[in-house]
């Protein structure tokens, strides 16, 4: 079970196993295997080697949700894995299908979000022929799996797959693939597929070692300036409400990383929220001058730590992660506890010898919170704020929404602006960092969720790249508010243009971006459009209230950019807070 | 252009004192730390099927591992098989590539061989057939022998370590060398250890 926001989904067990047919044909045994993990939602798109799973997919009573392009399948089945905890589903069809996914595969590969890819090959014969839409799936998804399977038997190919839907989710999670031939998905046999278990060759840390345990109690009790730095494996692990005893316990502020974002609520006053590129100001003081950093669940990107170097240089870090090979990869981990968060967070909770002594520290962090204020002017006189936007739409909706986003400008603003307190909430793409993330994944967190409602965050740019999926939202009736934070421009690249650039604003301007919101109506969605102030709250609403996908075109001030900015590679004790102090770092 | 907040800026802000090397390590601010590279020799137990191989040539090609040799071979068990990688990195380097390797899937077990480690690289060598008498002479004080024989040509094995190797290929060399092969190295611990599953 995942630490869901509000109402758990319902286990439905109800259909007893003694009603199933027994399998005849390799691909019914991985559509058992599927029903076995307990899928209930497929994303994919039909295609000729991926048919005869497709034929036993209608006889089963998993539902499948047909996507307007590959890519979209990918990122919805991601999404469904980042809300639900449990491995996302996506089927593609062999050549083109495949190289389709590879974008979404990468991007849960580089998130650690448990996602199941199932390809149609060509058959076996015909494989390194060149045939018609063959390509080398495996040999091209292997860097950006946990591992890809080349399904080689009829009666084995159920194996193939439990097999990768238990690695999908053991551990630390992540993407896997399963390779289908069409010979062997047609093939027969009458071999059941074996319960979904890890391979032998896969070990999953649970508890740390006692005795490392102890000695990063006490060093994080003697700490004069500790912190905790809450990644995107806490969510994982269903560790947050560990973590919010742990450090509410020890009064131990916490600071987030961005996949980190809900496990810890941004409105409790231990809260720094989330530090890095564009994290708040007291994050990134507080993470430059902590002398004893709890890290957990975090592989220490460098978009989070800036320049090594300068990265918490006074800190000695305990880092908490389940995959050992994360362990002084980027930062050097004085205390590693190779484990699972829960189980950790839960060890260190009794090994803690006392809280440490930090009273001055606490209150050095809440000065710095009002010295850098995430503070943003709304002059009448000037086009809307995109962070105004944000700010109204967070509070109007109830806390256990939603927020889906593309990346860009829009993605930070979504992050800096809005007001997380639950895991799961937080839907977006970090590592991979790929445009055209949102309209899809807001399709997956809808069904993952069909109670909590969803609100997409996108910018002008990547809401082209993956626009066709509103076709999906609206046949499928999804209940999602899309807004599009509409600057006529890939503005993050224009920021860094006239930041780094001279301002030479090279294939960066969108000046012939479409309407919008009428194009959202001729999908047959509803469309806004959203100019100024005093209807800010009005049109987000009537948006909320229509009962179906909608997307607001917010046109907003073009100019505006993304602060505060630790740049690439810069020490983030000296992010720039304006355009200004940029050239003073 | 607009958007800023506001606050103190860069330089009235308070600083921390340490600072961290480019490896990540907290370092004395006054003393450099740098790790020199040194070679190891990976021993890694693998599960014997198709796509192992190219598994691990490219983690190490992804992660940028500086690899010398990469040899693989089956074991008694047919279902296994064994990898001797040959790296030159960090510290830090080596210890992320036996991780790395670790991860994978089809990898059963990863260790570093000690440096007494037993390595033994194969050469084959075709020199000119021209003073085969010499060439069998150079060949035995190597501990090699010649395999194949023509008018024109003498192919050598010779067997050793990869120092010993060089020299003989140094000294073939006055025979003109047609065509060389090497297999990079082979290597087990010395003693009765072996390498089983990592617990």
């Amino acid at each position: 079970m995942s630490e869901r926001a509000s109402v758990p989904k319902e286990e439905e067990e109800t259909e007893s196993e003694t009603e199933q047919e027994p399998v005849t044909t390799g691909a019914q045994s991985v559509i058992r295997a599927l029903e076995n993990a307990g899928t209930d939602y497929v994303f994919g798109v039909q295609g000729g080697a991926i048919m005869p799973v497709y034929d036993a997919l209608y006889d089963s009573d998993i539902n499948h949700v047909t996507m307007a392009h590959e890519q979209g399948a990918s990122h919805a089945a991601d999404a469904y894995g980042i809300v639900t905890g449990d491995p996302g589903v996506c089927f593609a069809t062999s050549g083109p299908g495949a190289t389709n996914l590879v974008t979404g595969i990468a991007d849960a590969n580089m998130d650690s979000d448990p996602v199941i890819a199932l390809t149609g090959q060509v058959p076996t014969e015909f494989v390194g022929n060149d045939a018609f839409q063959e390509t080398d799936t495996v040999g091209i998804t292997q860097p950006i799996t946990k591992e890809s399977y080349f399904a080689a038997d009829s009666d084995t190919v159920g194996d193939n797959v439990s097999e990768a839907f238990a690695l999908a989710d053991a551990g630390r999670q992540g993407p896997t693939l399963v390779d289908l031939p069409k010979d062997v998905t047609q093939g027969e046999t009458e071999v059941e597929p074996g319960k979904p278990e890890t391979p032998d060759t896969y070990d999953v840390p649970e508890e740390a070692d006692d005795e490392n345990v102890q000695e990063a109690a006490e060093a994080l009790a003697e700490a004069d300036r500790p912190v905790i730095l809450s990644g995107g494996g806490v969510i994982k692990a269903n560790a947050s409400s560990a973590l919010r005893e742990f450090a509410k316990e020890y009064e131990i502020p916490v600071i987030t990383t961005m996949p980190g974002i809900g496990s810890f609520p941004e409105d409790h006053e231990l809260s720094l929220e989330w530090a890095g590129m564009h994290g708040t100001g007291y994050a990134n003081m507080a993470i430059t001058n902590t002398d004893c950093m709890l890290a957990i669940g975090t592989r220490f990107d460098d978009r989070l730590t800036g320049g090594v170097d300068s990265f918490a240089p006074d800190a000695e870090v305990i880092h908490v992660d389940i995959d050992p090979a994360e362990i002084s990869k980027n930062v050097y981990a004085d205390y590693p506890l190779i484990g699972d968060a829960r189980e950790v967070l839960r060890q260190l909770f009794d090994a803690m010898p006392r809280a440490p002594d930090a009273d001055e520290w606490r209150d050095q962090c809440q000065e710095w919170k009002s010295e850098y204020p995430m503070d943003y002017d709304t002059p009448d006189d000037e086009p809307l704020k995109p962070q105004y936007v944000v700010e109204q739409f967070s509070e109007m909706t109830p806390d256990d929404t939603i927020v889906c986003t593309g990346v860009g400008q829009h993605q930070m603003w979504a992050s800096q602006f809005w007001e997380y307190t639950e895991p799961r909430t937080w839907v977006s793409s970090h590592g991979l960092g790929t445009m055209g993330y949102g309209v899809p994944a807001a399709i997956g967190a809808k069904l993952a969720a069909p109670d909590q409602e969803v609100v997409c965050f996108d910018g002008d740019g990547s809401f082209l790249m993956t626009v066709q999926g509103l076709s999906v939202a609206v046949r499928e009736q999804l209940d999602i508010t899309y807004v599009v934070l509409n600057n006529e421009a890939v503005g993050m690249v224009r920021q860094w243009q006239d930041g780094f650039y001279e301002g030479r604003r090279m294939a960066s301007e969108y000046p012939w971006i479409p309407q919008f919101d009428k194009l959202a109506e001729a999908f047959g969605a509803r469309g806004f459009t959203l100019e100024s102030y005093e209807n800010v709250e009005e049109t987000i609403q009537e948006a909320r209230d229509y009962d179906g996908p909608s997307v607001i075109d917010a046109h907003i001030d073009p100019g505006e950019n993304v602060f505060p900015m630790v740049p690439s590679g810069g020490d983030n004790g000296l992010f720039a807070l304006n355009e200004d102090q940029l050239d003073m770092i | 252009m607009t958007g800023g907040m506001p606050g103190p800026a860069p330089d009235e802000r308070m600083r921390p004192k340490g600072r961290r090397n480019t490896q990540g390590i907290r370092v004395d601010p006054e003393a450099e730390v740098t790790h020199e590279p040194r070679q190891a020799v990976l021993s890694a137990l693998v599960k014997h099927r198709p796509g192992v191989l190219s598994e691990v040539s490219a983690l190490f090609s992804r992660r940028q591992f500086n690899i010398e040799s990469l040899t693989v071979g089956p074991t008694v068990d047919e279902d296994t098989a064994r990898m001797t990688i040959l790296i030159e990195e960090p510290e830090p380097g080596i210890d992320q590539a036996k991780k790395q390797l670790r991860k994978l899937v089809p990898v059963i077990s990863v260790r570093e061989l000690e440096g007494e480690a037993v390595r033994r690289e194969l050469a084959l060598v075709k020199v000119s057939g021209e003073k085969p008498d010499d060439v069998n002479a150079i060949a035995d004080m190597y501990g090699g022998q010649a395999v194949d024989a023509s008018t024109d040509s003498v192919t050598v094995e010779i067997t050793g370590s990869k120092q010993k190797i060089d020299a003989a290929v140094e000294a073939f060399k006055q025979f003109d060398v047609q065509e060389i092969v090497r297999t990079g190295a082979a290597a087990l611990e010395r003693g009765p250890k072996t390498l089983e599953k990592d617990v």
